[in-house]
């Protein structure tokens, strides 16, 4: 049942067929299964997306009925953050961690592929609930993302029992991976590779694993005491039996906002990779970097009832979370403040990945100050539930953490395969989803300051033209996802060699590896200087 | 089959089966539960699913003490094997967190406002003008709906005789535990073969009290919050002392069979650190359920 690697024995014995991917123990083999769900998941994200923008084009209803659009926004929802971002992010973790810290592959191999092997079966779940709902038995999940109760307690289709197994299964898959993730960088470290030598990238996912670990377990006691008040009786979120509807959403957004940090903190990781290779420059204010993310993520845990403005809290308690959440405002300037500082009299070029990178800090930013509006208390009675906070995390999710796994990709591709990408196809991918994610995303401040509801079909005439500017491009966008689809495919099938260390700039154990790295990835540990 | 401690020898296993093994298994499972539940056509998979749970973890946990017997570990796979089963029951820890949360915002804040505290006067008045705010709840806002318990669980009786069952099983695997270090095999076994029992009867003394609260009580599941938070609360900690006992069990079992030097336990002591982990849990529910 095992197998142990001696030093200097560097024969690869790779296993072959199906069962090299079903019962894998390779990091990289277990990374590469991670990415391609969650680029797969994109697209089926991304169709439904395109059902909601096909629909909002005009006022009026055009083409679904308003049950299908809840399920659509829903699940879009439900499945671009636990379906694209996450495993996409523990994908590039899976691929770089062992190889920037010098380690042979994950701590604990067998947990790893059981962490990627639930996602099929979870979304399996979710997804076969969204066929049956157009087969026309029942109604697939409809309550949006957050899932609020009544809404989904009292007033939930039958396959809320089955989304809720299904998140679940994801939760036990996100903590078994965080664990994985915390022993790997605790225990594999290569001789002289220090926490304080760790690249950024390892720093934000060890961070990034406790908010893991601490916030996965919350959301599953949440959800099963939607379990059990839906079918056992229980009266945790219905005042009739001395509970309360705004419980859930307490409980719900102490997951929930700690869980866009989960989101965004990997990307922070993966720009602060790709900056300093392209300005070919050392990353400016290391340690600050660190203490950033790390009170980022302490603060996370003391903000989540600026999601909750509105719900009726006590004047106090909005005033602690306005400020609270002000605060992270502090250690995001931080960051922004040394990647730019990076960049200062660097020697840039602008291949796609640092492209890409620069639209993060660009876009990202936007997308922080509209947060920073809404945390405003009284200004947010306004912004709430409406276009605006759609916009505000489209601009931090899509063109932050979306865009930042394109850039991975881009940057780690050639690492991957052994081939370079091509540069032109990435170029053309770049403009056209950076010009398409402004024209789909930025109308939607106006619409939301203007008032239209979110996670509604139908909308006032007034609204129209900027509706139908966020359609126009969506679809460019959606489409244009089809040529990195294309680009990587053609990746690795051939195309110029890489070398060892592919950029001019790049810095890091991961680069001293041949490319594509050997089976496992550091037999003997090298020695960090 | 190589052994040794030698930094330079890294550890990884061969591609297993169990994995995929693990997601059939929940994805049989949940899909008849859903079932069972909603008296579906499938709930037939539920035991199935169950089986299948059953199989992996003998089949994984066996193959991993197959490989550890093997020596195939060194003391760099040790070392991850603690940190994984330290996060572990963190991440335990926090799920427990969620429900001692919704019993402390269910008592300090809800049973307030429901009861007409700071602005929420007609709240009580006009919506739930019968509710009477005192933990516990023995008047639900709506009765009907909710009916509540007819008296409280009361701490002096069984819970405590059940703390002091918990407390002593947490010093008799301590006890067991440092017989393993001194290389004592007997009284090991003795030892761990008293926790076992100990976690029996607590198990036994718990369904007792379910017994006495659903029969004579009138606190059930669905008697409003009260009964929501005590038997999800006293329930999954049940849970959790069942999987440990067949924990501590299993090490009695590797215990006679001599898997345990006195160097090389790690798998009793993670057990032992699960079970002051339930210990400590216990504590908590004791005195913010039971007593206060
Ligand atoms: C400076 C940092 C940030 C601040 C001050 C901030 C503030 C806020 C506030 C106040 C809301 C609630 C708006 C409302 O419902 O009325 C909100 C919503 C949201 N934010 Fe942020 N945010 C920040 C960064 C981020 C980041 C980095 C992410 C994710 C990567 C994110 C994702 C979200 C999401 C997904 C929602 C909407 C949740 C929903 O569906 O209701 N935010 N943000
Ligand atoms: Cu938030």
């Amino acid at each position: 049942m095992s197998a142990v690697i001696e030093a200097h024995d560097h024969h690869d014995h790779k296993p072959t067929g199906i069962g090299r991917w079903l019962f894998s123990t390779n990091h990289k083999d277990i990374g590469t299964m991670y990415l391609w769900f969650s680029f797969i998941m994109f697209f089926i994200g991304g169709a439904m997306a395109l059902v909601i923008r096909a629909e909002l084009f005009q006022p009026g209803l055009q083409f679904v009925e308003p049950e299908f659009f809840n399920q659509m926004t829903t699940l879009h929802g439900l499945i671009m953050v636990f379906g694209v971002i996450m495993p996409g992010f523990v994908g590039l973790a899976n691929w770089m961690v062992p190889m920037m810290i010098g380690a042979p592959d994950m701590a604990l191999p067998r947990m790893n592929n059981w962490s990627f092997w639930l996602l099929p079966g979870a979304f399996g779940i979710l997804i076969a609930s969204l066929v049956m709902s157009m087969m026309g038995m029942g109604s697939a999940p409809n309550f949006g993302w957050t899932f609020y109760a009544p809404l989904s307690t009292t007033y939930g289709p039958d396959s809320t029992d089955y989304f809720i197994f299904s998140v679940h299964m994801m939760g036990l898959s996100s903590i078994m991976g965080a664990i994985n993730i915390i022993a790997t960088i605790m225990n594999l470290r290569a001789p002289g590779m220090t926490y304080m030598k760790m690249p950024i990238f390892v720093w934000t996912w060890f961070i990034t694993a406790y908010l893991l670990i601490a916030v996965m377990p919350v959301l599953a006691g949440v959800v099963t005491m939607m379990l059990t008040d839906r079918n056992f009786g229980t009266s945790f979120f219905d005042a009739a039996g001395g509970g309360d509807p705004v419980l859930f959403q307490h409980i719900f957004w102490f997951f929930g906002h700690p869980e866009v940090y989960i989101m965004i903190l990997p990307a922070f990781g993966v720009i602060s990779q790709i900056v300093p290779t392209f300005a070919r420059k050392k990353i400016f204010g290391y340690s600050s970097m660190v203490y950033a993310t790390a009170s980022i993520a302490f603060l996370s845990f003391i903000v989540w009832a600026h999601h909750m403005f509105t719900t009726g809290m006590p004047v106090e308690a909005e005033l602690f979370f306005m400020y609270a959440t002000m605060l992270i405002a502090i250690p995001t300037g931080v960051k922004v403040f040394n990647w730019v500082s990076t960049m200062w009299r660097g020697s840039m070029t602008f291949e796609t990945p640092m492209l890409f990178a620069i639209a993060f800090i660009f876009l990202f930013t936007i997308g922080g100050f509209t947060g920073l509006m809404m945390c405003i208390t009284p200004a947010d009675f306004q912004y709430h539930d409406t276009y605006f906070i759609v916009a505000h995390f489209h601009y931090v999710l899509a063109t932050g953490a979306a865009f930042s796994i394109m850039a991975a990709v881009y940057f780690w591709l050639p690492k991957w395969t052994g081939n370079m990408y091509d540069e032109t196809l990435g170029k053309i991918h770049f403009w056209l989803t950076t010009i398409s994610a402004n024209v789909l995303f930025f109308p939607m401040h106006f619409v939301g300051l203007a008032g239209m509801p979110r996670r509604i079909p139908d909308y006032s005439l007034q609204f129209a033209e900027f509706n139908q500017m966020a359609s126009v491009g969506a679809f460019i966008f959606g489409f244009s996802q089809l040529i990195f689809l294309y680009v990587v495919i053609k990746c690795i099938r051939g195309g110029e060699k890489a070398t060892e260390q592919v950029w001019e700039g790049a810095d890091g154990l991961e680069w001293t590896l041949p490319s594509p790295p050997p089976f496992h990835s550091f037999t003997t540990p090298p020695q960090v200087k | 089959m190589s052994s040794s401690n030698n930094q330079d020898v890294y550890f990884i296993p061969e591609p297993s089966k169990w994995p995929v093994v693990g997601t059939i298994a929940l994805t049989t499972s949940v899909i008849g539960a859903v079932n069972t539940i909603h008296s579906g056509e499938l709930s037939l998979l539920l035991p199935v699913g169950l089986l299948l749970i059953a199989y992996l973890f003998f089949g994984w946990f066996g193959a991993v003490i197959k490989e550890s017997m093997d020596n195939c570990y060194n003391e760099q796979v040790d070392r991850s094997f603690r940190i994984g089963m330290l996060w572990f029951i963190f991440s335990e820890v926090m799920f427990f967190a969620a429900f001692f949360g919704a019993l402390f915002y269910a008592r300090i804040i809800v049973m307030g406002w429901l009861g007409g505290s700071s602005n929420n006067a007609m709240t009580h008045e006009l919506l739930w003008p019968a509710f009477d705010a005192v933990w516990p709840i023995l008047t639900n806002p709506d009765n009907v709906k909710y009916v509540a318990p007819a008296e409280k669980m009361g701490a002096w009786g069984l819970p405590a005789i059940n703390t002091a069952v918990l407390l002593a099983s947490s010093v008799t695997v301590t006890i067991a535990h440092h017989a393993l270090r001194a290389g004592h095999r007997k009284p090991l076994i003795m030892w761990l073969a008293i926790t076992v029992a100990l976690g029996i009867g607590f198990l036994f003394l718990q369904v007792e009290e379910y017994a006495h609260a659903y029969s004579e009580m009138g606190l059930t599941l669905d008697s409003g919050i009260y009964g929501s938070t005590f038997f999800i609360l006293t329930g999954f900690h049940g849970f959790h002392v069942t999987m440990g006992t067949l924990m501590l069990f299993i090490m009695l079992v590797r215990a006679i069979k001599d898997h345990f030097t006195p160097e090389k336990h790690f798998a009793f002591e993670a057990v032992a650190w699960y079970w002051h982990f339930v210990d400590v849990v216990w504590l908590g529910l004791f005195i913010f359920v039971y007593w206060l």
